[in-house]
């Protein structure tokens, strides 16, 4: 087969494409199951309030009803649960305070569900809905994380405090960190907000709950990025269902981002209900509905501090975060602003003392959580945009002043817990300044002067961690879960490959990249090759797809897997040709005798497997499956360096991305086209968030960007071409196929770089007092911050 | 979506017929009912489709030089239509959100809609149209009356459009990023007798002209001639993609740009 068409490192067209543009797909909306009824929910219109009580009676009598679910309901379900416990500075447990599937008692944010109509068709569940009228007597609303540290009005009455946690990392670095700041030459000080975002996945979430009377056994299809950890967390926790009596299916999903890692209150509430009702019970929620139901992201409120000598080496860091968790504690959530946040705050560079404080504080909006590139996101803006600040305070060349205080010699043991194996930082900066053409800015800046625009640079550099994660370290750091990954390869009797994984590919392409690594290793056609996930009934435990894990994590798992059946093919190949397996050698599909000119190929091999005529049965069982799963040694470290020019115009505030460059090492890389792609789509969505999106909340806790009337989704034309690369690779030292991983680093890196560039712009163009904009850097919050002196 | 009935009728007499029922609600492109529909805001016994009815489609002249342009004409074809004769008011329609809105959005709906964040009530008012219904003809000087409300009558269906056409015009747009609606939109049209200014997007009460603008431009037809100028934020919008100020701000950057874009 040859290799440079279809195997590693070939862009080989996504084979699943076909059916997503054929409309061809399968989608969860696109189940309907005999004799389904439909459910809608009501959810709060207020932020707050004490729900006094609900009136089913005039619902439950209206056409098509079958029944109106109330957390009554409830009473022997659990909350949703938590997946992750936070340990505080004073060695205290976060607050959890219980998150039920229909609201209890009170009503904690806009959009939380109530109660829950079933109706034979979805119209009449709607109209149904409406005669449900809520008894609700409002409460004061809190929104911001900062704000709601004060307790004022509390969130959570039963546990006395709207502080979830008090998180210092590294605690016993705190007086040092001190120390280093009384005693820096220079000290740089920023202090910005994170803006919060929605999702807003193509394809809104779905679920379907069935249930056999017959078997006792319960199927939920649903739009998820991980279906073990939903069999998991919804059987153990919320229902009391064996994981033997409970199938998860999720079939094509139309893009997660993060929000569709989390086991949410909608999916518990289908699967309960089919068993209640004897019919299966389906959702398809409404775009209108995930603004204010599914898990936003971000919305930290962060000062930090950056103390350096008098040459700009980085001396100390220091940070303060208000981090929101929303209403209730998400699947995930108190990780993000933690250990997926702090453990990054060294980025690329060489600083000896770091400490990150981070308060979690519950507010009266939606449950916050990951969202591509949770928590690094945040450690990655707040520290390339305070480098770049002090760059400018003292009179060094933002570059110049990155590359001072690299990391250059590997491995590197951050402050903050971390051990990078590889990275080459000046070469991925080299690269980024080639592919941007940073040499001709100066002329392009007078060609925009001219049009009466002001044209700035942005650069940034940023190192990320993938592949999550060893289990026994994520264990020790709060995780209630390990974070291996599975894989089961099955060999057919006449060669094909089946390749069963626990990943979920939803958008990332893993039909196409896995079958690569498989086509590659024995040497066959990739066409030979089908990969299978999504559905617990037939793919082994695995904890799914998020983090960038999957091809370090899935694909190592894989590969491993793979590597045992080539083992036991080469077994058997020695049989066959009357050798000792040592001797046998694996290439292009063919098993041949080093040193002779003999050979098998692999379809006589498989067929032995299967057809054990010729077989030598007392040593060897025949079939040709194997199934491993692979826990990582550590994370996985992507890294590199992001330019991008913007022109502002100083009339109106109105920013254009001109160009964005992108000079990534993500170690191997399998499919550089799909690699490309995820790198397109992240910086699309850190453009989103640095110029566009924001989930913004009033006084009253309503969200009022709860549409596409009035809350900014990047399109094609915000966009500008981008350069990108990734030929700047160090393998990664401790997976077999030396990936690091490629989904998030476009949004994790893009923000900073767009706001460098925004303030670099106003900078050169006479708007010296404008050191910083908080995001989204909207025309009217340009012009405020050019106007305001 | 409540329940509704759907009228197509063919003609305008048979469409005002159908508007008799009780709660009955003209429908053109359904670029602004559809989605109020969906989000049951609306609950309109018949819908009467103006998109059968040929006398409410096209553009013709008149021997005076004037654009008649029928009330469920789309966007798509105002500006296919009127790009020679009338380029200003074709490259506003132009701007009217993406291809599938302006292939079904109709002039009519969205003059009869007032949204004050719409360009056609600026091309209307800024031209000196005249809106002519089944009962009257009204100047668009009169016609727009605030937000979201016109001098229509129940059941007075607008049938076409008549435009003068100017010597130049230009619609300068600065969109709200979200809706891509004119979050200030300034449409300029000069006429051998003057000069006519009509903004949209900023105003508190909806489309509205600015005379100063209007007499300076008569005057000087220049950007500079309007670059001292402002009006006052007091009685402008103000929500999250602006404050009054900087709608304020922008009615004089887009009138400036417009000029100089008609120029
Ligand atoms: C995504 C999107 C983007 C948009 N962007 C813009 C934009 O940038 N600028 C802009 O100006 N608009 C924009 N619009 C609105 C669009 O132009 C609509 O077409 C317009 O506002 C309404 O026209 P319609 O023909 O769709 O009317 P409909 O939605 O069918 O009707 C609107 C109202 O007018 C009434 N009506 C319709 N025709 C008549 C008539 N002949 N006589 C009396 N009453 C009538 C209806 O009963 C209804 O109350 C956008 C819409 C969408 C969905």
């Amino acid at each position: 087969m040859p290799k440079d068409e279809q195997g590693i490192g070939a862009s080989t067209k996504r084979r699943e494409d076909i059916r997503f543009l054929t409309g061809d797909g399968n989608y969860t909306d696109d189940i309907n199951l005999r004799g389904q009824a439909h459910v809608v929910f009501l959810r709060s219109q207020v932020a707050h309030g004490r729900l006094r009580g609900i009136d089913p009676a005039a619902a439950e009598a209206m056409p098509g009803v079958i029944r109106v679910f109330t957390a009554k309901d409830f009473e022997s379900a659990g909350g949703l649960p938590c997946g992750w416990q936070v340990t505080d500075r004073h060695g205290q447990p976060m607050k959890e305070p219980k998150h039920p599937i229909l609201a209890e008692g009170k009503v904690r944010h806009v959009g939380e569900p109530i109660a829950a109509v079933v109706a034979d068709t979805l119209e009449q569940a709607r109209d149904a809905a409406e005669a449900v009228i809520p008894d609700i007597e409002e409460l004061p609303a809190v929104t911001n994380p900062k704000d709601a540290a004060s307790d004022a009005s509390l969130v959570h009455d039963e546990i006395g405090t709207n502080l979830c946690y008090d998180w210092g990392f590294v605690e016993d670095n705190k007086a040092k960190v001190d120390a280093a700041f009384e005693a820096a030459d220079h000290v740089t000080t920023l202090e910005l907000v994170n803006n919060r975002l929605v999702p807003n996945a193509m394809e809104p979430r779905v679920s379907i709950g069935d249930y056999s009377r017959g078997t006792g056994e319960h199927t939920l299809y649903t739009t998820s990025q991980n279906p073990h950890v939903i069999r998991l967390l919804m059987g153990a926790f919320v229902l009391g269902i064996p994981e033997h009596k409970l199938r998860v299916v999720a079939p094509d999903v139309g893009g997660g981002f993060g929000s569709k890692i989390f086991h949410y209150a909608e999916e518990a509430f289908c699967t309960f209900a089919a068993k209640a009702i004897n019919r299966p019970v389906k959702w398809t929620c409404q775009r209108g509905e995930s603004f204010v139901s599914d898990a936003h992201g971000r919305d930290h409120v962060t000062k930090i501090e950056l103390a350096l000598d008098k040459d700009g080496l980085f001396q100390a860091i220091r940070t303060d975060t208000y981090a929101n968790m929303g209403a209730y504690l998400s699947t995930f959530a108190p990780s993000v602003p933690t250990w997926l946040h702090g453990t990054l705050m060294a980025g690329n560079y060489r600083t000896p003392l770091i400490y990150v404080n981070v308060k979690a504080t519950f507010t009266n909006t939606v449950p916050v959580d990951a969202y591509r590139g949770a928590g690094r996101p945040e450690a990655t803006y707040q520290l390339e945009r305070v480098i770049d600040k002090a760059a400018r305070e003292m009179g060094i060349d933002p570059i110049e002043i990155r590359r001072r205080n690299f990391v250059t010699e590997f491995p590197y043991a951050t402050p903050v817990a971390v051990e990078y194996d590889t990275g080459d930082y000046h070469a991925t900066m080299d690269k980024v300044l080639e592919i941007a053409d940073a040499a001709g800015f100066e002329k392009r800046r007078e060609a925009s002067a001219k049009k009466g625009l002001l044209r700035g640079f942005g650069i940034n550099a940023y190192i990320e961690a993938c592949g999550i994660a060893p289990s026994n370290l994520v264990g020790q750091l709060g995780a209630r879960a390990g974070l291996y990954e599975s894989a089961t390869v099955r060999v057919n009797a006449t060669g094909g490959v089946v390749v069963m994984t626990g990943s979920h590919s939803h958008g990332q392409g893993h039909e196409t990249t896995f079958a690569q690594v498989i086509a590659d290793m024995i040497g066959i056609d990739a066409d030979q090759v089908d990969v299978v996930h999504g559905d617990t009934a037939n793919t082994p435990m695995g904890m799914g797809t998020y983090g960038s894990r999957s091809i370090a994590v899935g694909g190592s798992a894989m590969v491993r897997a793979a590597g045992k059946v080539i083992d036991k093919a080469k077994k058997i190949a020695a049989h066959l040709m009357e050798c000792s397996p040592e001797d046998i050698e694996l290439k292009d599909g063919k098993f041949s005798v080093a040193g002779t000119d003999k050979s098998v190929a692999w379809g006589d091999v498989t067929l032995a497997a299967y057809v054990p005529h010729n077989y030598p049965l007392e040593e060897m069982e025949p079939g040709l499956e194997e199934t491993a799963f692979y826990d990582p040694a550590n994370f996985t470290y992507p890294a590199g360096a992001y330019a991008c020019e913007v022109e502002v115009d100083p009339e109106t505030g109105k920013v254009t991305l001109c160009s964005f460059a992108a000079a990534d090492d993500f170690g191997n890389v399998i499919n550089p086209m799909i690699v490309d792609g995820q790198v397109h789509g992240g910086i699309g969505q850190g453009a989103g968030q640095a110029l566009m999106e924001a989930a913004a909340y009033d006084a009253t806790g309503q969200l009022v960007t709860g549409s596409y009337m009035d809350y900014t989704m990047p399109r094609a034309d915000d966009l500008p071409y981008y350069a990108v690369d990734h030929s700047c690779q160090t393998p990664c030292t401790h997976n077999p196929l030396g990936v690091k991983g490629c989904g998030e680093a476009g949004a994790i890196a893009s923000p900073p770089t767009i706001v460098n560039a925004v303030v670099d712009a106003l900078q050169r163009g006479g708007h010296g007092h404008v050191t910083h904009i908080d995001m989204p850097l909207t025309p009217l919050r340009v012009w405020q911050a050019i106007h305001q002196r | 979506m409540y329940a509704f009935d759907l009228a197509r009728p063919t003609s305008v007499a048979d469409a005002l017929k159908a508007l008799q029922e009780e709660d009955a609600q003209p429908l053109a492109g359904g670029q602004t009912l559809v989605p109020t529909l969906k989000a049951r805001l609306a609950a309109p016994s018949t819908l009467v489709s103006l998109r059968g009815i040929s006398e409410m489609q096209g553009v013709c002249h008149d021997d005076q030089g004037r654009i008649h342009i029928g009330a469920a004409t789309t966007h798509a074809a105002v500006e296919r239509e009127v790009a020679k004769d009338y380029p200003g008011l074709a490259a506003l329609a132009g701007q009217i959100g993406d291809p599938a809105v302006r292939n079904r959005g109709t002039i009519g709906g969205s003059l009869a809609n007032n949204d004050p964040s719409a360009c056609y009530p600026a091309a209307a008012l800024g031209s000196g149209a005249t809106i002519v219904t089944n009962a009257r003809e009204i100047p668009a000087d009169d016609f727009f009356e605030g937000m979201f409300t016109t001098v229509l009558e129940e059941d007075e269906l607008i049938f076409s459009v008549r435009f003068p056409v100017p010597k130049v015009s230009a619609y300068a747009k600065f969109a709200q990023p979200a809706s891509r609606f004119a979050l200030t939109g300034v449409f300029v049209a000069q006429f051998d007798d003057g000069v006519r200014v009509a903004v949209t997007g900023a105003s508190e009460d909806g489309v509205f002209r600015w005379s100063e603008a209007e007499d300076a431009l008569g005057r000087d037809f220049s950007a500079d001639a309007v670059a001292g100028l402002s009006v006052p934020a007091e009685g402008m919008i103000g929500d999250l993609h602006g404050t009054p100020e900087y709608r304020a701000h922008l009615v004089g950057v887009m009138t400036r740009r417009a000029v100089a874009a008609a120029g």
